[in-house]
């Protein structure tokens, strides 16, 4: 098991800010749960911890600097797309030695088949191409191929979010098994916020670049300090709760760009920012900071002035 | 309509087969033809000199005497090799440069602004100017045409090179720590390498052209080496004498730039061929069994389909079959919800019902009704019928807008042109509309183009454009999956809020039985082109009766699930359109199965007044799901 | 994006409301950016324009030998030799003499022949606009048949149905593009001129010499063309927001008309740009087989003579009035696009 522990992350595409200073620490065997609308950065903060972005900031794995090709093994991403993160050329058996380093013909073999009974895959599969295989059984040969490389901590990316629902749970039921059986570190990444609770310990909320609310799984959707978490609780669609349709509104705006640098970025929507109470000049001039990892805190003015809790469980 | 698409296809014959015939002519004639006809090539008589088509000389002589035919015929090597050639060149230097302008950062942005400036050139023109740098001849005209192709090669070569980089398997590669050497020649050549191949196959038809250009020019080989352009330009002179000079050397160069044209097309058709083909085997659709209609006798419904079906023939004649079986009403102010995950024929179903549903696809019905349209025998009035009572809310709220006009056309269009209303007052109309989807400033967005507006605003305005017509029933096929979920919750509010106001019945599709039990009154639940389950929302949430439906709800998430159990889930995947199954196409997946179910198709029955499944052994029980032990990993 | 300025105080309305952030970009879009737009595309052209300079000016100084030698032949002495390099100017300093010929070039002086001592600029004016006189009207052949041919082509062809108007668009259209203009001109001169004796045989002699040298012109671009066409209408045919027109029942002309047509500009024009293009270095070989008075009869004649200033000229204009046309198109769909104005920027 390995503690994954971030500083001060930056990514910039160009004259883009995609990530704007994050800071976390993933606790070994643990799993830190990134949620936050498209944009926000979430994958953007996986990419540059595998280091395909270049980025600034630290990034350490048990206090060891994460900058080398080898110590970079050491942290696996699972992507979102099965169907395009396998090269249609290779077998499934192909697929997942590129995995392996050091291990050559029979024992490459062997360990192949050993990965892919490790995700309930069966062996006879090893020399089928991913074209002829279901989104599931693909995504599973994705993540055995990340487990090829015998690393410390999983990054997944949206890894169930082109999965049928049924087949969805057979994936996440596996991540579970795995990070219990191997003492896997993940970071997991999902917009459905109910997912999410299921399978994380911490969750982080990332809105524009930035983590504004922080805090054990349970904590942050029980308690949401940060209005934007709560405009995400409430879009949770949830079976047979009729939440979307009878909820007053929680946004201010159906604005969907973040608000220029200078203030709170979350303002322009903000049910509880200077949209709604034009005294709050603080949000405009001020940009909300965020406090040390760990406890339960959000990244917002007022945080604990919400007058009334909303939330499935609110 | 199978039989048509069946069998061999002479006309494919002739395109495949012939090119490959003429291939292999050609490689006949350069390897052997100088052996063959070299003496009479070379044989000067000057008593037959310019003499016209004769027997003897089939194409006449040239001013020496020499046989046309036999020359034209010798000079296959030559044209031929030299074209080879100088395609290899301009593929070699080409393709390393659209690599490394794909691969690198730096070194890409410049060589990407040379390829640029080189490629506006016309090939001619750079093979003049390279002519000139490498001197007249052979091995000058050789690196001219390869040279004037290279920008072409390495255009094409990065631009396929950038698709690939950006795919995630390439980076995957790099995560697992391989290095760059590796990933090109691992996963990024075998992949660009089919349609370079193809590029190269074409440019060689290109190359016999250009190099017999350059020699008509006087700039490719020189005498006594020939080759069909110099050939002809000899002939040109005393065409008016003896026509056959000019003849036979523009056939060959014809025919050689039209075998490799043609060759390319068909390689080309081979790939795309091989890429759509799916792997089973062509299916003959067999008729599901007649399910019992739907309650009621559809009267007064707003939508009324039985024993709905859609085809697909694919070019190679298989046909696959993504609707089976599907009927259903769906009464006036009604909201139907479909789910089903992706492939099961949601989509499909309500292109059905709009009419959208184009060749090769092939709509069969016993009923399709659409109000007092029946759309099954299409006239001109259905045509009015549904531009001014149906409305259609599609998935990608961008592709939907068109991008050469402006939002506000979009919007008067179905008013000036079904209600048949001026257009200040549809523009008037349009105001109102982008009022009531809560665009503010409706006035400028009225003026601009989709690439202003944001994704949520988008389609809002899909909507706004529904609401320009007397909606009677809005189609809206996943129109909240491209989208946030807070966006996604307020564009379910609106919907719910104008369904109310304009009283239209509302056709809710989405792969998520969460969003759809928001919305609708009713639920339809698809699997493999079947209905497998139709019941009030209250009903079907309390009580599925199919396995699937219950599987899909239990292994829907939600807050507050127990951490400590697995989640429900079911593996495998559904029966695609090509499959053929003489059961329930759930067996394989499906808990409660037995022999009955592999081998007899389970009727859309109904089971308690207005609820319908497709189940021989369905959940009578509320609340009895198939267990997770025996379906989870 | 971060470029707005806030309305501090003012809440924007619920639901819907304009993000501020947007105000800036959206002032951007107007005149502003289009100014951005025109100015990067003129110093690409300027760019453009020194890279075929340079290369024209350097083709010279790559070649193996003297060309000053070789233009004179054997015979020179070599204090012919001498005198000729020191009045071309070719005794001086790479960078100056680069210097003098952009000066020149620019001042409308492009050096004198070699062979035949006439200035270059001469030749250039009185030949020119032949060349653009046969170009002209063929590409606006190429483009009113190729237009119509793709787009019905690919309405006929649409998801694979129509094999047969597909197999013979394809036949056909490969069997014009790989027929050289200067064959089928051969072909047509033969027919029509010796044996039909319909048509003038050669040179510039009113309405009438213009028929072969452009329909020989206009056959294989006209081909590939309409396959782009083809391609591009096929896309666009089956791009969502055509389906959501028909969805809305619109008639089929103005689907074709607002929908499809203006959709498939874009591409269409930018490959006719490269045809274009190709037609005027085409004329080249055209202009050989019917004598016609263009650039296209001089420079095989110069190639072969070594006469380079010539040679240089030819290509410098040849080279620029594509650049040129390039800038023009990129400019006009600018106007009539304005994505692919966003794209640049
Ligand atoms: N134009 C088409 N040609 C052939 N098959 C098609 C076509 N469109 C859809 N299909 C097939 O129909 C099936 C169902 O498609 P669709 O109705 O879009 O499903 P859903 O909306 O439930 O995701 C898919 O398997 C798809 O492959
Ligand atoms: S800082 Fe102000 S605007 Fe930002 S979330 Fe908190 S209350 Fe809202
Ligand atoms: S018919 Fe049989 S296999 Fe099909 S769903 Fe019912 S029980 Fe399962
Ligand atoms: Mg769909």
């Amino acid at each position: 098991m390995a503690a994954l522990s971030v500083g001060d992350l930056m990514v910039r595409y160009g004259s883009v800010t995609a990530v704007r200073g994050v800071s976390f620490d993933v606790a070994a065997g643990s799993v830190l749960g990134l949620v936050g609308e498209s944009g926000s950065g979430k994958s953007t903060v996986a990419r540059a911890l595998v280091g395909l972005t270049p980025a600034t900031g630290s990034m350490r794995i048990d206090g060891a600097d994460l900058s080398s090709r080898q110590a970079r093994r050491r942290v696996q991403l699972v992507f979102q797309d099965s169907r395009s993160s396998l090269d249609p050329r290779y077998t499934v058996e192909q697929c997942v030695a590129e995995g392996l380093t050091g291990v050559r013909g029979r024992a490459a073999s062997a360990r192949v088949a050993e990965l892919l009974d490790l995700v309930s895959l069966d062996p006879a599969v090893a020399g089928s191409r991913p074209g002829d295989l279901s989104g599931g059984q693909r995504q599973r040969v994705a993540i055995a191929r990340a487990l090829a490389a015998r690393p410390d901590v999983v990054i997944a990316d949206e890894v169930t979010a082109s999965l049928d629902v049924s087949v969805q749970a057979v994936v996440l039921n596996l991540l579970r098994r795995l990070r219990a059986e191997l003492g896997l570190t993940m970071i997991f990444i999902s917009h459905n916020l109910a997912v999410v609770e299921y399978m994380c310990d911490d969750l982080a909320v990332m809105f524009d670049g930035r983590i504004v609310e922080y805090g054990a799984v349970g904590e942050v959707i029980g308690r949401p300090e940060h209005p934007y978490t709560r405009s995400l609780l409430a879009a949770v669609p949830e079976i047979g709760q009729r939440r979307l349709l009878s909820e007053s509104d929680v946004e201010a705006s159906a604005v969907t760009d973040p608000a220029s640098a200078g203030g709170c970025a979350y303002r322009l929507r903000c049910p509880i920012g200077p949209a709604a109470n034009p005294e709050r000049e603080i949000c405009v001039t001020t940009e909300p900071a965020a406090t040390a990892a760990h406890a339960h805190h959000a990244a917002c003015h007022f945080a604990r002035e919400l007058d009334h809790p909303v939330g499935p469980r609110g | 309509m199978t039989a048509a698409f069946r069998g061999p296809r002479p006309g494919r014959l002739l395109s495949g087969g012939v090119p490959l015939l003429l291939i292999l002519l050609f490689v006949f004639l350069s390897v052997a033809g100088p052996s063959i006809w070299g003496e009479a090539a070379s044989a000067s008589n000057v008593a037959e000199a310019n003499q016209s088509i004769s027997a003897a000389h089939w194409m006449g002589t040239d001013d020496l005497g020499r046989d046309i035919l036999a020359r034209t015929l010798v000079a296959t090597r030559n044209s031929l090799v030299l074209a080879v050639v100088a395609t290899i060149v301009g593929g070699c230097v080409g393709i390393g440069l659209g690599l490394l302008s794909a691969m690198s950062r730096r070194l890409g942005r410049a060589l990407g602004a040379l390829i640029n400036v080189l490629i506006a050139f016309p090939a001619l023109l750079l093979a003049i100017f390279f002519a000139v740098l490498f001197g007249i001849g052979s091995v000058g005209s050789v690196l001219a045409v390869g040279a004037s192709f290279a920008p072409g090669f390495a255009r094409i070569t990065q631009t396929l090179t950038a698709s690939v980089v950006s795919k995630e398997y390439v980076e995957a590669s790099r995560v697992l720590g391989r290095g760059p050497i590796y990933r090109t020649f691992r996963h990024i050549l075998p992949n660009i390498a089919e349609p370079v191949v193809l590029y190269s196959t074409i440019h060689i038809g290109t190359a016999v052209l250009a190099l017999s250009g350059l020699s008509f020019l006087g700039l490719g080989v020189q005498p006594p080496v020939y080759d069909w352009g110099r050939l002809l330009n000899d002939g040109l002179t005393r065409i008016y004498v003896t026509p056959g000079v000019a003849i036979a050397p523009s056939i060959a160069i014809v025919l050689a730039g039209l075998t490799f044209n043609l060759a390319g097309e068909r390689l080309s058709d081979l790939i795309a061929g091989r890429r759509s083909a799916p792997s089973a085997r062509r299916s003959q659709p067999r008729p599901a069994e007649p399910a019992p209609d739907p309650a009621g006798d559809g009267g007064g419904a707003l939508v009324d389909v039985r024993h709905l079906r859609v085809t697909y023939a694919s070019a190679d004649g298989r046909v696959t079959t993504p609707v089976r079986d599907v009927s259903f009403t769906l009464a006036p102010k009604e909201r139907v919800g479909i789910v089903g995950e992706s492939g099961s024929g949601k989509s499909l179903t309500a292109a059905a019902i709009a009419q959208l549903i184009e060749e090769p696809g092939h709509v069969e019905a016993e009923r399709l009704r659409f109000m007092d349209a029946d759309l099954l025998t299409p006239d001109d009035s259905t045509r009015h019928v549904l531009g001014r009572n149906m409305a259609m809310v599609f998935q990608d709220p961008g592709e939907a807008l068109n991008p050469a006009i402006k939002i506000g056309t979009h919007l008067i269009e179905p008013a000036v042109i079904h209600l048949r209303e001026s257009k200040p007052d549809a523009k008037r109309k349009a105001l109102d509309a982008l009022r009531a989807v809560a665009i503010t400033d409706p006035a400028r967005r009225f003026e601009q183009h989709r690439h202003e507006l944001s994704g949520g605003m988008k389609q809002r305005v899909g909507i706004a454009i529904g609401l320009m017509g007397e909606a009677r029933l809005l189609i809206a096929d996943e129109p909240t999956t491209a989208l946030d979920v807070t966006v996604q919750r307020q564009i379910l509010r609106l919907v719910d809020r104008l369904g109310a106001r304009t009283e239209a019945g509302l056709l809710f599709i989405s792969h998520d039985i969460a969003v759809v039990s928001e919305l609708c009154d009713r639920i339809i639940v698809m699997y493999a082109g079947f209905i497998v389950e139709e019941a009030a929302t209250a009903d079907l949430l309390e009580s599925p009766a199919h396995p699937y439906t219950s599987v899909l709800l239990a292994a829907s998430p939600r807050m507050g699930l127990d951490k400590s159990r697995p989640l429900v889930a079911i593996d495998g995947r559904m029966p695609g359109p090509d499959a053929d199954l003489p059961g329930c196409y759930f067996a394989a997946r499906c808990p409660r199965a037995d022999a009955t179910c592999l081998s007899d198709r389970p009727p859309l029955r109904e089971l308690a007044d207005g609820r319908r499944a497709a189940c021989w052994h369905p959940l009578t029980e509320p609340g009895d799901v198939p267990t997770s032990e025996g379906a989870t990993i | 994006m971060s470029a707005g300025h806030e309305v501090a105080g003012t809440p924007p309305a619920k639901d819907g409301a304009e993000p501020p952030a947007r105000e800036g970009a959206r002032r951007r879009a107007g005149a502003g950016r289009w100014v951005v737009f025109a100015g990067r595309r003129l110093v690409r052209l300027v760019l453009s324009l020194l890279v075929l300079l340079a290369a024209t000016f350097i083709m010279v100084h790559l070649i193996p030998g003297d060309p000053v030698q070789t233009a004179l032949g054997d015979q020179a002495t070599p204090q012919m030799v001498a005198q000729r390099r020191h009045e071309l100017g070719l005794d001086l300093p790479l960078p100056e003499q680069f210097w003098r010929y952009v000066t020149g070039v620019v001042t409308g002086d492009f050096g004198r022949s070699i062979v035949t001592e006439a200035p270059v600029a001469d030749l250039l004016t009185t030949r020119f606009p032949n060349t653009l006189r046969l170009a002209g009207p063929a590409f606006l052949l190429v483009v009113l048949i190729a237009m119509p041919v793709g787009l019905f082509t690919a309405v006929r062809t649409r998801g694979g149905r129509g094999r047969h108007v597909r197999g013979w668009f394809v036949n056909v259209t490969g069997l014009l593009n790989s027929i050289p203009d200067y064959v089928l001109a051969t072909v047509l001169s033969l027919v029509f001129v010796v044996t039909i004796k319909a048509f003038p045989a050669a040179g510039d002699e009113g309405l009438s010499s213009y028929v072969l040298p452009v329909l020989a012109l206009v056959a294989g671009p006209a081909a590939s063309l309409s396959r782009i066409v083809r391609v591009e209408a096929l896309k666009v045919l089956d791009a969502e927001y055509v389906r959501a027109a028909k969805a809305r029942r619109l008639p089929t002309g103005l689907r074709y008309w607002r929908y499809v047509l203006p959709n498939m500009m874009t591409a269409s024009l930018t490959y006719g740009t490269m045809i274009l293009a190709g037609l005027i270095a085409g004329t080249v070989l055209v202009e050989n087989v019917f004598g016609w008075p263009g650039v296209g009869t001089v420079i095989s004649q110069a190639v072969i003579q070594k006469d380079y200033p010539l040679i240089q000229g030819i290509l410098l204009v040849l080279g620029a009035a594509v650049l040129l046309l390039n800038m023009v198109v990129d400019v006009v769909l600018g106007v009539l696009d304005p994505r692919s104005r966003l794209g640049e920027l």
